[in-house]
């Protein structure tokens, strides 16, 4: 990693500092002093290399910085020695253009010691902070603001000046607070680097903050202490906040999970302990389909999930249909019966899967659009996991859309509420059972699309879903489609709260408790079927 | 005269089993000692195991037909009474171990010494003594269905909500047992024993004791749930199990009996569990996973449920099938397990003492009996006739 950034940096500075000609012959000059110098000389020759101003310097420090400058006992000219088996291949430091190898003991190392480190990282710092490149200089200020140099301020004051874009000039003048605390400034001078920093109330400013504690006047001590405390509140804040994202985000998976279950349980009182099953064949449909994309159309892969969703929902909601007709028509009224007969279903799934593809995860890649993170105030967010919610939603919608608005979803209802009365009306109601079960299925396995991009894609994968599924269901109230989002968005926000105080796993087990108890304070779960029709 | 009394009380099933118990008693002691290894009469110690390790499962198989069979109570989380059990027995055993233990640690567990705890944890006190553990194993399973059935006879959870919250149960207790703060373990369970009640658990002595103690605890449990189904109790759970709001309005109250059989049920399934550590040597909370509760229903559901004979004789058949093809066949396990599961709720929802009682009154009398095609509950009370 450390060569990378090296080779890059001396490709970029090799691009602008070609027309100074005139100063590089300057800068070899200095550098030629390093040969052989003790810990002081290459002090000042750092120093004397820094004053100079030209970004070229800056790989030539970096080497140093990182004990990969050289010179050559024959010469004593100066190279960038990269060990290559028993030699060392040599570069130019400055032009980054090969000279060649050197035997083990033709070449030594210019030795640094940690304060000397600590000076090339600041004098790295005070060089880039002027680069024309606005990462080069963010990258600069990041520095300083993590070492607080008081040494940096000047060349900060500055960059901050000549600074057009207002974000960099923010994070500098952050970076020069940070550098004002750790001086020997003024009191006011302090205290105003104080509300500097405490602007940006994150982790970073309460360790500046706190560090700046130390040793400081009451006045200032005072300050710094309701700054601390006001920075801590507002990280507390965003921490919660960030919990009820985690908790979401975890209640979207559980609603994926989960919203397929709450039509084949939820609305026709199916039992299917084969619903894991379906994630997981939607799940494999991705693999299968990312694969094809693989072999056959790489340039595709990025919409290979789009493609995915829609075969995966045809494919889950094809085996849904085989298993109502096949098996659970026979069962309809006998929940028992229909329970175990599904879980032998689902033995057989889980094994052919397990014959077809093999025991072990398999890959399933993410398209370029769902990695990645951004912020938001204190909050991370990956865009994966956005995703995930914003899917989660959007098939919950088209979900109530078909059951309230559409003529399928008339007939279902229909069909649940009173199967005579529906079949006298003249709906097939066969069909309609068949139908049903064939949507939950599907939609499971649209579910095992999502999920194959945050969970490892295996036999066993929809076993880990079915518990967590039934609790859901249960939890918001069977037959209700809003208890199952609730449920699930605030069974996730639960767990999510549970964890900092008592671990992952005990706040699962809790969580788990807490519906048990529920259950038995309410039997038929958040939001109840008022009526008859529940008691069969 | 008694003699038929006693034959009738037992039933047909009833009769057969008890004294193919016996005779497995008998024999397969003898079998294992007596004859030469290479005659072919010889049963292997290795086999003496197994067959005290199906007994146990048979127990346990008893103990969900008494309340899946008989009062409508459909439990998947008949595996953790099970595996409490277990784990009590294996706290003994642990602590019989004493400075034996790889770090010769005399009072702590080897694992304890190895997470550094520094004293027994005070829920392991007492575990030294024998009976002591003896009572937990039946306590402790037995508290924790007390108060679950408590609260959810209580509040009329019925169904399949009760299943699946059992499921939830058995699921919360697995990830607790995984925990290594728990105390129990953790990931690895109890393991290593050495010997219980200074009997050696390598010797085959011991394991034909524990065989044989398999064998009586199987016939005993028979004859307490044959007790309890042939009592007025029984008759009532009965009613519950077919018309629960019908017997509740009678002025039955319901949730009681429920909850007496539920206790007895899971005290059973903790009997079970004790009997089968000392024989395989190692607990640990992969025995809580939801799966193994459910395949212990379908064992009953094979047999035939609400028929008692059928559980023991579903617990010991679908296992036999299991060790065979697990051995033999690895990768079609699952598939014959899940087609069980599939082709007894379809075709034979009484299990195999639903056919064989449908095939023998054809045999006698020629006449088909009309009834037996309803498939909807098991038709017990034939049995009871007999």
């Amino acid at each position: 990693m450390r060569r990378i950034l090296l080779a890059v940096l001396v490709v970029a500075s090799a691009l602008f500092s070609a027309p100074l000609a005139a100063q590089q012959d300057e800068i070899r000059a200095l550098m030629a002093e390093l040969a052989g110098a003790k810990f002081k000389k290459t002090a000042e020759v750092v120093a004397n290399l820094a004053a100079t101003g030209d970004p070229a310097v800056v790989p030539v420090l970096t080497a140093l910085g990182a004990g990969d400058l050289f010179f050559r006992k024959s010469d004593n000219a100066i190279f960038v020695a990269v060990k290559d088996g028993r030699r060392y291949q040599l570069s130019d430091p400055l032009t980054g253009a090969a000279a060649g190898d050197a035997g083990r003991r033709e070449v030594k190392k210019i030795r640094v010691n940690n304060s000397l480190r600590r000076a090339i990282r600041a004098a790295i710092g005070t060089l880039t902070l002027l680069s024309p490149d606005r990462a080069t200089r963010r990258a600069a200020a990041e520095a300083i603001l993590k070492s607080r140099d008081p040494d940096a301020i000047p060349a900060l004051d500055t960059a901050i000046a000549a600074e057009q874009d207002e974000r960099t000039r923010g994070l500098m003048e952050r970076a020069r607070a940070a550098a004002v605390l750790n001086s020997t400034a003024g009191g006011p001078e302090k205290l105003e680097a104080v509300s500097v920093i405490a602007a940006r109330a994150d982790q970073d400013a309460r360790s500046i903050l706190l560090a700046a504690l130390e040793g400081a006047e009451p006045a200032l001590a005072d300050a710094i202490t309701t700054a601390v405390a006001e920075v801590e509140r507002s990280l507390a804040l965003w921490s919660m906040a960030q919990n009820v994202w985690y908790g979401l985000s975890l209640g979207s998976v559980l609603l994926l999970a989960a919203i397929g279950l709450a039509i084949t349980f939820g609305v026709m009182g199916v039992i299917n302990m084969a619903h894991g099953e379906m994630v997981m064949i939607g799940a494999y449909v991705t693999f299968v389909v990312q694969e094809i994309i693989r072999t056959q159309a790489p340039a595709l892969f990025d919409v290979s999930l789009l493609i995915a969703l829609p075969l995966a929902f045809g494919v889950a909601g094809a085996v849904g249909i085989a298993i109502e007709r096949g098996v659970i028509r026979f069962l309809y009224g006998r929940p028992l019966e229909t329970l175990l007969a599904t879980w032998g279903l689902s033995l057989i799934l889980q094994q052919a899967v397990r014959t077809i593809f093999g025991p072990t995860n398999q890959e399933v890649g993410a398209p370029s659009w769902m990695s990645g993170a951004f912020e938001l105030g204190g909050l991370t967010l990956t865009y994966g996991r956005v995703w995930i919610i914003v899917f989660a939603l959007v098939v919950f919608a088209a979900l109530v859309i078909v059951l309230r608005r559409t003529n399928f979803g008339l007939q279902t209802r229909a069909v649940t509420q009173n199967r005579r009365m529906a079949g006298s009306m003249g709906i097939r109601t066969n069909w309609t059972d068949a139908l049903t079960f064939g949507l939950g299925s599907g939609i499971a396995g649209v579910a095992g699309v999502a999920l194959s991009q945050i969970d490892n894609v295996s036999p066993n994968l929809g076993q880990s879903y079915i518990i967590d599924s039934f609790m859901v269901v249960v939890f918001g109230g069977v037959g209700n489609l809003w208890g199952t989002l609730v449920g699930a968005l605030s069974l996730g926000v639960l767990n999510k709260f549970l964890e900092p105080y008592a671990g992952a796993m005990l706040g699962k087990i809790l969580v788990l408790v807490f519906i048990i108890l529920f259950i038995q304070k309410r039997p038929r779960g958040l939001f109840a079927l008022k009526g008859r029709a529940v008691d069969q | 005269m008694t003699g038929t009394a006693l034959s009738r009380w037992l039933g047909g099933p009833g009769c057969i089993l008890l004294i193919a118990l016996a005779v497995a008693a008998v024999y397969v002691p003898a079998a294992n000692q007596l004859f030469p290894p290479d005659s072919p009469l010889h049963i292997e110690t290795v086999t003496v195991v197994l067959l005290g390790k199906y007994l146990c499962f048979a127990i346990l198989a008893l103990s969900i037909d008494l309340v899946w069979g008989y009062c409508g109570i459909l439990s998947l989380g008949h595996g953790a009474f099970f595996a409490l059990g277990g784990y009590a027995m294996g706290m003994h055993l642990m602590r019989e171990i004493g400075s034996r233990g790889v770090y010769g640690n005399p009072v702590l567990p080897d694992f304890m010494v190895f997470l550094n705890w520094s004293e027994l944890p005070w829920y392991w006190h007492g575990f030294d003594q024998f009976w002591f553990a003896l009572l937990m194993v039946v306590l402790v399973p037995g508290a924790l269905a007390f108060a679950f059935g408590a609260l959810a006879f209580r509040s009329r959870v019925t169904g399949v909500y009760l299943s699946i919250i059992t499921q939830a149960m058995t699921f919360a207790l697995m990830l607790a047992f995984f925990r290594n703060e728990m105390g129990f373990g953790g990931n690895n369970g109890l393991t290593d024993f050495k010997d219980v009640l200074g009997f050696d658990l390598q010797a085959d002595g011991t394991r034909i004791g524990l065989f044989l103690l398999s064998v009586l605890t199987l016939a005993a449990a028979f004859i307490l749930c044959r007790m309890i189904v042939l009592s007025r109790l029984g008759k009532v759970l009965i009613a519950v199990r077919d018309a629960e709001s019908r017997a509740r309005f009678i002025g039955y109250r319901v949730e009681r009996y429920k909850l007496f059989v539920f206790t007895i049920s899971a005290m059973m399934a903790g009997l079970a569990g004790a009997l089968y550590v000392p024989q395989v040597g190692i607990i640990n909370p992969s025995e809580f996973t939801p799966a193994n509760s459910i395949e212990a229903v379908i064992w009953v559901a094979v047999g035939g449920r609400g028929t008692l004979v059928g559980a023991v004789i579903g617990g010991i058949g679908v296992n036999m099938g299991k060790s065979y093809f697990t051995g033999a066949l690895p990768e079609l396990w699952l598939f014959a397990l899940g087609g069980l599961f599939i082709l007894v709720t379809l075709f034979m929802p009484r299990g195999i003492l639903g056919l064989v009682s449908d095939w023998r009154p054809r045999r006698r009398n020629a006449t088909p009996s009309g009834s037996s095609d309803t498939p909807a509950e098991p038709a017990a009370a034939s049995e009871e006739r007999a």
